[in-house]
């Protein structure tokens, strides 16, 4: 399993991919929409391609739940444990 | 009907075409009657009947940031390089409020022939391959056709409204006597208006080519296009678009803009005569031409040139002609035509937009571009075709036509004048 900077990482890197947020910003304390300015469409991008990278289900109603970087590493850890 | 006072003017253009990705690029090679028509090198073509078309002669990824460009439709990232294009040459700079506008007073009109259709098969393509989940969130604020006079409003700050005209190939002309109506109805001072279309893929070649729209030869590309010719046999499918800015004349005289042109008046009708055959007498033609002048409060005696629909497909082309011979008459040899079709090939909505930017320059230049591929003037076409090169207009106040028509039988002619 990933550790918890991999999954970082690797989320970092989807999100650049998506909305252009340099990777470096993608730090476990940042928010999604506040601090990383990601509308709810690119979030539906960012969960699918996770699901992808990380072989886990990220069912839709959680997605709420993940408001910050930190939650989505926490839940794609769990999900895949 | 009452019209109202105020005037229409063209005061920024913008521009991305099968031959110059900008106002000065695709104005320079229509002058020079050089083609985009090229054969195209998709991996896809191999099976196709027609294997050549009309790609933008500079690929939206070469301007727009990849990460912009991935939350547009191709068609919406030709609205977008246009619109930025024409706000500027207008004199605009930043958003409707940050440009000294009141952003209520600002309206955007972007047609589109037939939407976001690639983006739509390509989520297809994901649904079937991949299944529901992978199909992209975007997928619908991308493919809908509204979709470029949206992001266009947003990307300005354009509040008075954003609209889409559909009326397949004359959905671009459509769009600018709409943004037309918006100025006189007082509920903008400032419209960008034009139309874009990016459908060059199997599915829309196959589907043209099956209606036997598209030309069938395979000799040089450049070749192919070849409107009013004996041996013409279809169009070349094309791709871009273009936007103009419109402002009410007194707006633009307050803040003292260069005006290219007036849009003086429009006339639109349809044929009800069949969904993709031209009705052969020109009938609703005769209409629209007749609407346009007396909305423009012109005769057609007043009119020096006109830049025609001339797709390049046999009946087309003849309807055009009887049409025009039956508004002007004895006149009609001494009024010097163009067919831009034959060198940036067939826009669809975006090519009522792109062939009134040319009007419009061909106003103001004073020059009408040649029609390329004129060898053998069909004998029943019965019009003074500027060939090989440009062809001067006369000094002072001028008067000229766009002609516009669709499947379905939409007609649209726009009347524009030099003032």
């Amino acid at each position: 399993m990933a550790s918890t900077e991999e999954i970082r990482e690797g989320l970092a890197e989807i999100v650049n991919e998506i909305t252009g947020v340099p990777a470096e910003d993608v730090q476990l304390d940042k928010s999604f929409t506040d601090d990383l300015d990601i509308d709810s469409l690119s979030m539906v991008e960012v969960v699918v391609a996770a699901e992808e990278k990380f072989g886990v289900k990220i069912p839709d109603e959680e997605v709420k739940n993940l408001a910050t970087v930190g939650d989505a590493v926490t839940f794609i850890e769990k999900a895949g444990s | 009907m009452a019209r109202s006072q105020a005037r229409v003017v063209v005061t920024g253009l913008g521009a991305t075409t099968p031959v110059g990705g900008d106002v000065a690029s695709t104005w320079e090679s229509l002058l020079a009657g050089r083609s985009g028509v090229r054969k195209l090198t998709q991996e896809w073509v191999a099976d196709l009947p027609v294997q050549i078309g009309a790609p933008a002669a500079v690929d939206p990824s070469e301007v727009l940031p990849r990460v912009e460009a991935r939350r547009l439709d191709r068609s919406a990232q030709f609205a977008i390089i246009c619109a930025r294009q024409a706000w500027a040459d207008a004199g605009f700079s930043g958003k409707a409020s940050e440009a000294g506008l009141d952003p209520e007073r600002v309206g955007v009109v972007c047609a589109s022939g037939i939407g976001g259709l690639t983006t739509l098969l390509s989520n297809y393509d994901q649904l079937r391959d991949a299944g529901p989940r992978r199909v992209s969130p975007l997928a619908i604020p991308m493919l809908m056709p509204n979709s470029p006079s949206a992001n266009v409003s947003i990307e300005l700050q354009a509040q008075a409204g954003a609209h889409t005209p559909v009326s397949a190939c004359s959905s671009g002309a459509e769009a600018l006597a709409y943004a037309v109506d918006m100025i006189r109805l007082g509920r903008a001072d400032v419209v960008v208006a034009g139309g874009t279309e990016a459908v060059i893929s199997p599915l829309p070649i196959a589907a043209f080519a099956n209606m036997m729209a598209l030309s069938k030869r395979s000799d040089d590309p450049t070749a192919v296009s070849r409107p009013f010719d004996k041996n013409r046999d279809g169009f070349v499918l094309g791709e871009g678009g273009a936007l103009m800015v419109l402002e009410s004349a007194e707006h633009a005289e307050a803040r003292g803009a260069r005006v290219y042109a007036e849009i003086a008046g429009a006339g639109m009708s349809a044929d009800a005569h069949h969904i993709a055959q031209p009705e052969p007498s020109g009938r609703g033609v005769v209409t629209a031409i007749r609407k346009a002048l007396t909305d423009a409060e012109l005769t057609p005696d007043d009119i020096a040139h006109v830049n025609c629909h001339a797709t390049s497909t046999p009946a087309g082309d003849v309807a055009e002609s009887v049409a025009l011979n039956a508004v002007f008459g004895d006149r009609t040899p001494s009024i010097p035509v163009t067919a831009p079709k034959s060198m940036i090939g067939h826009l669809l909505g975006g090519a009522g937009a792109v062939e009134s930017l040319a009007t419009v320059l061909t106003l103001h230049h004073g020059l009408v571009p040649p029609t390329a591929n004129v060898d053998d003037v069909d004998d029943d076409i019965n019009l003074d075709i500027v060939r090989t090169t440009p062809r001067k207009l006369d000094d002072g106040p001028l008067a000229a036509l766009n002609d516009s028509f669709g499947f379905g039988g939409h007609n649209v002619v726009l009347a524009f004048r030099r003032t």
